[in-house]
């Protein structure tokens, strides 16, 4: 079906592969055709977010200005079947497509998969903000435990916002579905989502069968820097984890340390000042211990791990890039053996793989570019929190000095 | 910079004793026997080195020895500058005059020994006695000693202790030619031996908390070797994270010489423990000997009883001699005249040992009582002093914490 729709010369949008196929399950099509902002052509597509990096700022404030999306409130919803959490979201736009300045609505994390899949399915070389995982298995957290659902509240929170900043992304139809409609449910149910993840995955294994024929070098560079990214992140991400653990050990001992001079001051007379002293510097050290772990916790750690998450999102792109191109050049072998004759498919094919790598190119140096951002700023916020910490140590013991200095 | 420091202290005692002779309530004397030592002569233990020998039962073994050197204070006011008398010394030779102080001077708190056994060595893989760091620290333990002990009134007249620091040879065969060790109460060596002590803690604690702050440090140390290899793939990034990873290895490396600081005022904790044992040792000798004197005097009651009820022939507590004397008629008068006797004698043996029990105890009490009174003044002093060196360490620590992270945060900036 989706290649008969293909075939048919309707022009292929900006959105390269099955974006047509929505059409045919939307039910509210007055929504989607409503004024698209979308480019038709692949060129004025490339030219909006071939960024350049001087202009990358001001440009990407402008993007942003438009629409505004929040995720809180988290809900917990028991029924018969299931228990789950809903979070509302928020969203505040200016753009003309959207009916209304504010929409509110509940959604579940299967809600943001659905998204995330849809957006995947249609821009598949674009590069997509991962989403927080289903559950982390090592740490067995519960599910409904708070600091679990916080710290997914602000990944989902991250995720929509980066779409919300993504030129092409947050132009995406499912992108205003999730926001607007009230009920996400039987949209989610309809759709071949499933089925053409499905047939994906057969092409692509009939694909890598063969192997790509030639590959352009800049993406053989391309995927060289990812599979080394992925490594480094995982080391980085490894090696926090083993800061902040040591961090919390540490804190425990001074927990059992301080005290101990509290117990020793209670059997001394003129040594019970200086003692007390000593434990209350201890203790505010230990305090201080307990409030860089948190902040640690808060901000480089869901970092990292989100730029783990993404090393894995960039490897998916490149297989899917990596797929279009086989899938073109596999067509165009049959072409060439004369074992079929339809020369317009094989045209569309070669018009896809041009729009993938085109898509890809555009969305590789903005992607560089925010997580330099992220991971910039998240490291700086960190030294910059250590620093803090021991001017605070440091200011609790100067002040015992002073008081000792002065007493003798 | 120890010499000074209780080359003062023997000088503040001298006022201290002025002090207490005005209030009456202490022997002048006592506390100004003689100058004490270390005026007259400068001590140090300079060096450590190892040995190997035959010990006793004929096995080789290795050992450490000190040097300890003398010189005359007198040589060195004049602006002479001797070389320095030495010989070396065993450990087991510091424990032994210890030990014979400890005998000899029952009411005297005697400075402590630094630890046996290297119990508490820090981050190192095995303890171990022949650790360079470990020798350093006895050194200095050993010296404090000696210093501490060559400047109190007391102790530093002793002539065990002058032959120690001056005869090398046959010095261990003169103390035992003492004959101290017949003295030595074996009950009260076990009761010094519970090293039971509840500020313990502090001491043992803070190992731990070392141990956990070397753990946070040295884990940073990694940031280096991961930014390194990021670096490498990341153009506009690279320099800064190259940058920022060199400072995450300094910053691994600094905590060295942070521990060893905190090494040195946990030695200094150890020190005062150690010395509060062996004050509650004098304490405990103090009421060892109250008890033997209560039990000299009940004896000598019981006596005087006994020589009343053969005097009088009322009987008074009941005893089965007294219940048989009913039964069975009392004794003869000529058995009773040579009991009577030999009570008065007893009595008058227990009444003079009750007499020297009575002046042992009160002229050891007060000697315990002045080194006690001059063991808590130092004492004091001392902690003082080390817990304001301890917030030194913490705030130079921290600056150095302030300074690596500031650098990395710039480089981080770089990126």
């Amino acid at each position: 079906k989706k290649l008969g729709i293909v075939m048919s010369g309707a022009k292929v949008p900006a959105d390269i592969s099955g974006h047509m196929l929505d059409l045919d399950e939307e039910e509210d099509l007055e929504v989607f055709s409503k004024g698209n902002p979308m480019p038709n052509s692949p060129d004025s597509m490339v030219n909006q977010f071939r960024l350049d990096e001087e202009n990358e700022e001001e440009q990407q404030g402008a993007i942003n200005k438009d629409i505004f999306v929040t995720v809180d409130n988290p809900e917990s919803h028991i029924s018969a079947i299931e228990t789950f959490i809903t979070y509302r979201v928020v969203t505040r736009t200016t753009r003309s497509e959207f009916d209304s300045s504010k929409y509110e609505v509940r959604r579940r994390y299967q809600d943001f998969l659905w998204l995330k899949s849809r957006l995947e399915e249609n821009y598949p070389t674009l590069i997509v903000h991962p989403l927080p995982e289903k559950f982390v298995m090592k740490s067995m957290v519960e599910r409904f435990n708070d600091d679990f659902i916080e710290t997914r509240r602000k990944a989902l929170h991250r995720f929509l916002n980066r779409i919300t900043e993504h030129p092409i992304l947050s132009c995406s139809h499912h992108f205003k579905v999730f926001l607007t409609e009230e009920e996400l449910a039987p949209l989610r149910k309809l759709g071949p989502g499933f089925l053409s993840r499905m047939s994906e995955t057969m092409r692509a294994m009939a694909n890598s069968v063969r192997g790509l024929r030639s590959k352009l070098e800049e993406f053989a560079i391309m995927q060289e820097y990812v599979d080394d990214f992925s490594n480094n992140m995982c080391s980085v991400d490894k090696v926090t984890h083993r800061i902040t653990k040591e961090h919390r050990e540490y804190m425990d001992e001074l927990k059992q340390y301080g005290p101990t001079y509290f117990h020793w001051a209670e059997s001394e007379e003129l040594l019970a000042e200086p003692l007390k002293g000593v434990g209350s510097c201890v203790e505010k050290c230990s305090k201080e211990t307990e409030e860089q772990i948190q902040y640690l916790s808060e901000v480089l750690v869901p970092t990292l791990h989100e730029y783990v998450l993404c090393a894995d999102t960039l490897k998916a792109v490149m297989r899917r890039r990596d797929n279009i191109q086989a899938e073109f050049e596999a067509k165009n072998e049959a072409l060439a053996s004369k074992t079929t004759d339809k020369e317009m498919e094989v045209d569309d094919l070669a018009d896809r793989v041009e729009q993938a790598n085109n898509a890809l190119r555009g969305d590789w140096s903005r992607w560089r570019t925010s997580m330099r951002a992220d991971l910039k700023s998240a490291f700086i916020s960190t030294a910059a929190k250590n620093v803090d910490y021991y001017e605070k140590v440091s200011l609790t013991y100067w002040f015992l000095f002073r008081l000792r200095k002065e007493a003798t | 910079r120890m010499a000074e420091d209780v080359k003062e202290e023997s000088v503040a005692s001298n006022d201290e004793s002025d002090r207490a002779a005005s209030d009456g309530s202490l022997s002048n004397t006592m506390l100004t026997e003689g100058s004490c030592l270390l005026r007259r002569m400068e001590i140090c233990v300079a060096e450590a080195e190892k040995r190997s020998g035959k010990n006793a039962v004929s096995m080789q073994e290795t050992y450490t020895v000190y040097l300890v050197e003398t010189r005359p204070m007198d040589a060195i006011a004049e602006g002479r500058n001797p070389p320095p008398d030495s010989l070396w010394r065993r450990y087991s030779e510091f424990e032994l005059l210890r030990n014979y102080l400890i005998v000899t001077y029952p009411y005297i708190v005697v400075p402590p020994l630094p630890e046996k056994r290297a119990e508490f060595v820090w981050h190192k893989l095995s303890a171990d006695n022949m650790d360079p760091d470990f020798v350093e620290r006895r050194r200095i333990g050993l010296e404090n000693f000696l210093l501490r002990v060559a400047s109190h009134p007391v102790l530093s007249n002793n002539e065990m202790l002058y032959q120690f620091l001056t005869k090398e040879h046959g010095w261990k065969e003169m103390v035992y030619e003492t004959g101290f060790q017949t003295k030595a109460d074996s009950r009260l060596r076990a009761l010094s031996a519970t090293f039971r002590v509840r500020n313990y803690n502090s001491f043992s604690l803070l190992q731990r908390v070392a141990d956990r702050l070397y753990a946070v440090y040295k884990v940073h140390g990694n940031y280096g070797r991961v930014f390194s290899e990021w670096s490498a793939i990341e153009k506009e990034m690279g320099d800064g994270l190259q940058s920022a990873g060199h400072h995450m290895d300094a910053y691994a490396a600094s905590v060295d010489d942070i521990l060893e600081e905190e090494e040195h005022y946990a030695d200094q904790l150890k020190e005062y423990l150690s010395y509060a044992e062996a004050l509650r040792a004098v304490c405990r000798k103090h009421e060892l000997s109250q008890f033997e004197l209560e039990m000299a005097s009940q004896d000598l009651i019981s006596k005087k009883q006994q020589r009343e009820e053969l005097a009088t022939g009322i009987v008074h507590t009941f005893s089965l001699k007294g219940m048989t004397n009913k039964l069975f008629g009392q004794e003869a008068p000529e058995q009773r005249e040579a009991k009577l006797n030999l009570l008065e004698e007893l009595i008058a043996e227990g009444e003079e040992t009750v007499k020297e029990k009575t002046a042992e105890c009160d002229e050891h009490a007060e000697k315990a009582w002045a080194d006690i009174v001059r063991f808590k003044d130092q004492k004091d002093k001392d902690l003082k002093e080390a817990f304001i060196n301890y917030a030194l360490m913490q705030i130079s620590m921290c600056k150095k914490g302030i300074q690596v992270w500031s650098n990395a945060k710039e480089c981080f900036l770089k990126m």
